[in-house]
């Protein structure tokens, strides 16, 4: 049957044909995503960077501190090994005073807010004034301990806490950033004075030691504060960090947290959503506290993928969930429930099934969590804080940081963010939030006496704030913009994880956009399955009367 | 069946693969769409959405050879519009088949559409299909319309392409049923395979 035949060959053209042109379109995508994969980013990367190997490489430095006679002369006070850098390091005090980790605040110019760590309140220990001691133990400083700390004094620019590379200089947790000089145990932890000379001989440029040692205790705990940054950061696997492992690019903190004249770049009181700048060059403004920097806008080779970055930060697909190296971050604290004591008087401190802190008669209850999926809102950048100045509204949850941003904000972008929420005290009279005296030996103290009202008198007293005398608790929430604990690429979100139901969807309450999969219109999609299950029962109709008509016509 | 019939060439090699090509594509892309669409799950939304681009400009492709196709041999006539016996073959769509009645057209190398036909397919070429196309390249560009200089909304340009392939499942429903419907109930698709038609004859 030769027309059968011809029939099947011109039948077989049609796949053959189809599959070429797929085939070819396919073929040209692959092609591309291999030759990205040498991106100059994961050249950077090559393990045997010696820069970024652990403190047991060879110093590149051109000076060997042990060799610096100044630095041999027995140190009696920690101060006087300030001075000793000085001597060389003219310039250094001084830079450092002008920043942020010496002076704790900060004029953000987009909100003309006077923001850091002095003046802001926040939703875990509250606020630093009048408890200066015990937060001071991670001021880049010595022996500010009340507010007459006299910030010019150049000798108590603490040096060491950032340059120690030996690990055995650590400041006590109650001594208003000073080391101990006896041996003196806290919380049953011992801490042995520093060797001054031996630390002092072997600086070096910051680790993440160094940084850890605040930043990963931030909230007065590991991992407690930010849920990106917590103790497991000093050696994380590659699957917690891809950055910060060993087996990955062995970064420390300032390979991202670059710095001119000690001005660190990545501060969180202003933020960028994304740089404006985006690979940071030579010549460029040494900011290299944004993934662009290093990795440009476009770093993906599936161009789809790259289509997002101008709405959706890197951070957002990049890091799927924050504390996952083993360290429970806070989730929630009610300070409400602080001051309640076991049966025989003692403090009462408890855990929950997993053996995270879920309360304290010193701070309340918590939620403690680990593994945690972010949130994410629009963000360009700018929070503006709820002072103790600020009038709040207590009819509704205090956001302490509203963060700033919406679709239309071409700044903004999808931002992924650690919500602590919680309450804390408040003055309902003159519906201000208030500041706490909490720590310290004197009969007002909270965690001396555990009386709020004179507590919170003495706290809003130091500060020359007016408080009513009346306190009550009020519900707060404080966005912590997630950075850290970048995953593997192959850990990274998928595109469903988004573009699916929005019930399902990890932006599904995110407004002011069209997101396919996401979002539909419920009239058509009624409207074309109604016609789509009309035609065909149309056809069933129309066949059956063709079939009865067929029948009666024979 | 004892009548007679004629055989005629209406379908040529070209709009034969044309034919069952776009049907192909046009079958994928709806079936991968509608999983961007978020209707079912099939390959997963990424894949579907690589899948959904690839095939499309696989569409593209082969509508600018059809057109090409279309104007040199001078094909596109067979899609001018006519009403003449359009209701002729309205009726014998809606009473006559069901009576055995003949059909009122004759396809013929010159002529192999009926009027119904035109109209449909018209409509198919001209609207259903440039709507699908610009609206889904507008979709694919969504990010270059700032630099293009493009003021469209995302919602409703998602709204037009779905509405088209909503279009385009009814379409195919009753455009598969038609088949149906020659002298024999797969008469026209192997018309469209072989490009020879079995016409009864008068
Ligand atoms: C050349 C023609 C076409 C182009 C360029 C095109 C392009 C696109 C693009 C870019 C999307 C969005 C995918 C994403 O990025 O999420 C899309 C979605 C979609 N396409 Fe197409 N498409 C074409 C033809 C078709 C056809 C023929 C059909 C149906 C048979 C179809 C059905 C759909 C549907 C249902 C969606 C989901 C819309 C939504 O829910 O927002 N497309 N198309």
């Amino acid at each position: 049957m030769p027309q059968r035949k011809t029939l099947l060959k011109q039948l077989l053209i049609i796949p053959v044909l189809l599959v070429v042109v797929v085939g070819l379109l396919m073929a040209k995508q692959v092609q591309v995503s291999r030759a990205a994969d040498a991106s100059p980013v994961a050249l950077v990367a090559a393990e045997d960077n010696p820069a970024q190997q652990g403190d047991d490489e060879v110093s590149h430095s051109t000076a060997d501190h042990t060799k610096f006679e100044v630095l041999q002369q027995p140190f009696e006070t920690v101060q006087d090994v300030t001075n000793a850098c000085l001597s060389c390091h003219t310039e250094a005090a001084d830079q450092v005073m002008h920043t942020i980790h010496w002076t704790w605040e900060k004029h953000v110019p987009d909100t003309d807010q006077t923001l850091g760590k002095k003046d802001i309140i926040n939703n875990f220990c509250i606020s630093i004034q009048s408890n200066e001691p015990r937060c001071t133990s991670c001021h880049a400083g010595y022996g500010w301990k009340d507010k007459t700390f006299d910030f010019t004094v150049q000798q108590n620019v603490d040096c060491l806490v950032c340059h120690d590379t030996t690990g055995t200089y650590k400041k006590f947790p109650t001594a208003a950033g000073l080391p101990v000089y006896e041996p003196t145990e806290f919380n049953g932890k011992m801490f042995n004075p520093p060797d001054l000379n031996e630390v002092a001989q072997n600086v070096g440029h910051s680790s993440r030691n160094n940084c850890g040692a605040c930043h990963f205790y931030g909230g007065g705990g590991d991992g407690v504060k930010h849920g990106d940054l917590d103790s497991s950061l000093k050696v994380p696997d590659k699957s917690l960090d891809v950055h910060m492992s060993p087996d990955g690019a062995n970064f420390q903190c300032s390979d991202c947290h670059t710095a001119n004249s000690h001005e660190i770049a990545g501060s969180r009181l202003r933020m960028l959503s994304q740089s404006d700048t985006h690979y940071d060059l030579p010549n460029d403004d040494h900011n290299r506290a944004t993934c662009e920097s290093c990795h440009g806008i476009t770093p993906h080779s599936n161009p789809k993928i790259n289509d997002h970055t101008d709405k959706v930060a890197c951070q957002t697909c990049h890091i799927p969930e924050y504390a996952r190296g083993g360290v429970p971050t806070k989730m929630e604290w009610y300070w409400k429930d602080a001051g309640q004591f076991n049966d025989d008087g003692s403090i009462k401190s408890t855990v929950d099934e997993q053996g995270f802190p879920n309360y304290n008669t010193l701070k309340g209850s918590f939620v403690d969590e680990v593994n945690v999926k972010p949130e994410y809102y629009w963000f360009n950048g700018v929070i503006r804080y709820t002072l103790a100045t600020d009038k709040i509204d207590d009819t509704k949850p205090v956001e302490i940081n509203p963060i700033d941003g919406s679709y239309d904000d071409p700044n903004a972008r999808i931002y992924p963010f650690k919500v602590h929420r919680g309450n804390q005290p408040y003055d309902p009279v003159n519906k201000t939030l208030v500041i706490p005296h909490l720590f310290g030996k004197d009969d007002t103290a909270y965690w001396k006496n555990f009386d709020w009202g004179k507590s919170i008198q003495a706290g809003m007293d130091y500060a020359g704030l007016p408080y009513s005398g009346q306190y009550d608790f009020v519900d707060t929430e404080m966005y912590w913009p997630i950075t850290h604990m970048v995953a593997p690429k192959e850990d990274a979100l998928a595109c469903d994880s988004c573009h699916t139901d929005k019930t399902q969807s990890r932006v599904g309450s995110l407004e002011g956009f069209y997101m396919p999969a996401r979002d539909h219109n419920n009239i058509l999609d009624l409207l074309g399955w109604l016609a789509a299950a009309g035609s065909l029962l149309g056809v069933v109709v129309h066949s059956s009367l063709r079939i009865f008509g067929s029948k009666k016509g024979r | 069946m004892t009548t007679a019939t004629i055989r005629v060439y209406l379908f040529k090699g070209f709009e034969r693969l044309w034919h069952w090509t776009q049907a192909l594509l046009i079958i994928l892309l709806g079936i991968t769409g509608f999983e961007i669409h978020n209707s079912y799950h099939l390959f997963g939304y990424q894949k579907a959405v690589m899948l959904h681009n690839t095939l499309a400009w696989a569409l593209i492709a082969l509508i600018v050879f059809a057109i090409f196709w279309h104007l040199t041999t001078g094909e596109w006539r067979q899609y001018v519009p006519t009403t003449e016996r359009l209701s002729a073959v309205a009726h014998y769509y809606a009473v006559g088949i069901f009576k055995n009645e003949k059909h009122p057209f004759k396809e013929s190398e010159a002529s192999k559409l009926n009027p119904l036909q035109r109209f449909t397919y018209l409509g198919f070429k001209i609207l259903i299909i440039p709507v699908q196309v610009t609206t889904g390249l507008l979709y694919m560009y969504y990010n270059h319309w700032h630099e293009w200089g493009i003021f469209a909304r995302l919602d409703l340009t998602a709204l037009l392409h779905t509405a088209g392939a909503f279009a385009l499942i009814s379409f195919f429903i009753v455009h598969v049923y038609m088949t149906t419907t020659g002298h024999t109930p797969l008469a026209h698709i192997k018309a469209m395979i072989t490009g020879w038609e079995e016409i009864e004859a008068d």
